[in-house]
């Protein structure tokens, strides 16, 4: 087990803020306001979840468990809805629904059926997994979703022209939808490119330091990234397939109108 | 789009080896009517027909595939010029047919273009060149009607020229085809339209 961390060293930790501050401050970057913004918020927000796994973890029901997922996932798909420029009426909905779809149907498959957790939602196990896998389906899922609208309104007229030369929808629009998708992988497969050479991946180092022996640890971090990217393969794929069905109607149209200038 | 109105009670017809042009002021919404004709934008009330049926019963690519809607503006290609033409052959409504770089030599030499061209690397082409090329495009997939909305509109005066020769051909030589198009260049509209459709606002 990692050594206990008492509230005075966290306030310690702290202090280190100080020093951002300080130099901030000396230096005129005009950041020290968000320094400490940023901090008290993620202080904030780390503490309240603590507080709200430790209650979780004691109730050993999947129901809090799946009610906490769903609250990570709406916040997901606002967090990726939020970075996307080109949004159309319905963009939340499909934005969860991918995220959703791909992070628990991932997630469940690793904690029953690879892991072999029993019972598959024990707490310890299914909140770190889900909370990873969302995180980064997220960012698929946003980036997918962003360069997918975004070239449809660019490259609206290439995609335009062959519907008018006589393309269906999907014959016009599918090396837009192919470079999306693509897109939406690319953070997943650079990120596991470099692990373990330039990056130490969090999770591994985490379990280090509570004491598990690396060789476990390194397991635990390969079964997770892939899970991570086949998450984020289907996440992305699932919010292009979705925007697509949204921005080209079964007339064969291209709905430019439906993205929010 | 906005909710604005902009016209209605627009009944035209076209017929065979006609070439219609559709005039009138900047934003009466020339490139809407030819948009909707293709079926790229709806039409708030109205239908169109081809050859007896109404556009809704058309599959679209079928539809599009005969009444053809040439972007004023092409948008940026990639490849080879000779890749470009062929790209919509790999469409399914297309299947029945083949690119053979023969027939788009033969065209591009009506429009005063080497064969060589062929070749060339469609992204660096000219706006008049991409508006050439994509002219023969279009005609290479024998459309029924053609909807040219300014497609010659980057050309020099004696490009166009030939490329208007190029359209009389084509109109010649199928069965029952026939040209609307939408052009700034008042010449061009007097010379080459054998009617004239004035397109005007809602209460102007």
């Amino acid at each position: 087990m990692s050594v206990p961390i008492s509230l005075f060293q966290v306030v310690l930790a702290a202090a280190l803020m100080g020093l951002s501050v300080l130099l901030s401050w000396r230096l005129r970057l005009g950041l020290g306001r968000d320094i400490l913004i940023a901090g008290t918020r993620m202080t904030v927000q780390l503490l309240l979840v603590g507080l709200i796994l430790g209650w979780v973890f004691a109730l050993r029901s999947p129901w809090p468990i799946l009610g906490i997922g769903l609250v990570m996932t709406v916040l997901a798909a606002q967090a990726a809805v939020g970075r996307t420029k080109g949004r159309y009426p319905g963009i939340f909905l499909d934005a969860f629904a991918a995220i959703f779809g791909s992070s628990f149907i991932l997630t469940g498959l690793a904690l029953s059926g690879i892991l072999q957790i029993r019972p598959w939602f024990e707490a310890q196990y299914a909140v770190p997994i889900l909370g990873m896998v969302l995180g980064n389906t997220l960012t698929g899922v946003s980036l997918a979703q962003d360069r997918f609208t975004s070239d449809l309104g660019v490259g609206r007229s290439a995609v335009e022209e062959r519907l008018a030369l006589g393309a269906t929808r999907w014959e016009a629009a599918h090396d837009t939808v192919q470079t999306a998708v693509r897109t939406g992988m690319v953070p997943t497969l650079n990120s596991m490119a470099v692990m373990g050479l330039v990056s130490l991946p969090g999770m591994m180092t985490g379990q280090i330091l509570a004491g598990a022996s690396p060789g476990v640890a390194v397991r635990y971090q390969i079964v997770i990234m892939f899970v991570i990217a086949a998450s984020s393969a289907l996440g992305s794929l699932g919010a292009v397939l979705l925007a697509y069905r949204a921005l080209l109607d079964s007339r064969d149209r291209l709905r430019g109108e439906r993205l929010g200038k | 789009m906005a909710s604005r109105r902009l016209w209605q009670g627009v009944d035209l017809e076209v017929g065979r080896g006609e070439r219609l042009a559709v005039s009138g002021p900047s934003g009466v919404g020339k490139s809407l009517l030819l948009r909707a004709l293709a079926g790229l934008d709806a039409l708030e009330g109205g239908e169109v027909w081809l050859r007896g049926r109404p556009q809704s019963s058309w599959p679209m690519p079928q539809f599009r595939a005969e009444v053809m809607y040439l972007l004023q503006r092409p948008a940026p290609a990639s490849g080879t010029v000779s890749a470009h033409l062929a790209e919509p052959f790999g469409f399914k409504i297309h299947a029945g047919k083949s690119y053979r770089s023969e027939d788009a030599a033969r065209l591009l030499e009506h429009l005063g273009r080497p064969s060589t061209f062929l070749d060339q690397d469609a992204a660096r082409l000219s706006g008049g060149e991409a508006q050439l090329v994509a002219l023969v495009r279009a005609l290479l997939l024998s459309p029924t009607v053609l909807l040219l909305d300014e497609a010659t509109s980057a050309l020099d005066a004696e490009t166009a020229e030939l490329a208007e020769t190029l359209l009389q051909t084509w109109l010649d030589t199928g069965p029952a085809r026939a040209l609307v198009f939408v052009s700034h260049d008042r010449a061009q509209q007097e010379r080459f339209a054998t009617r004239i459709q004035l397109l005007s606002g809602v209460g102007a």
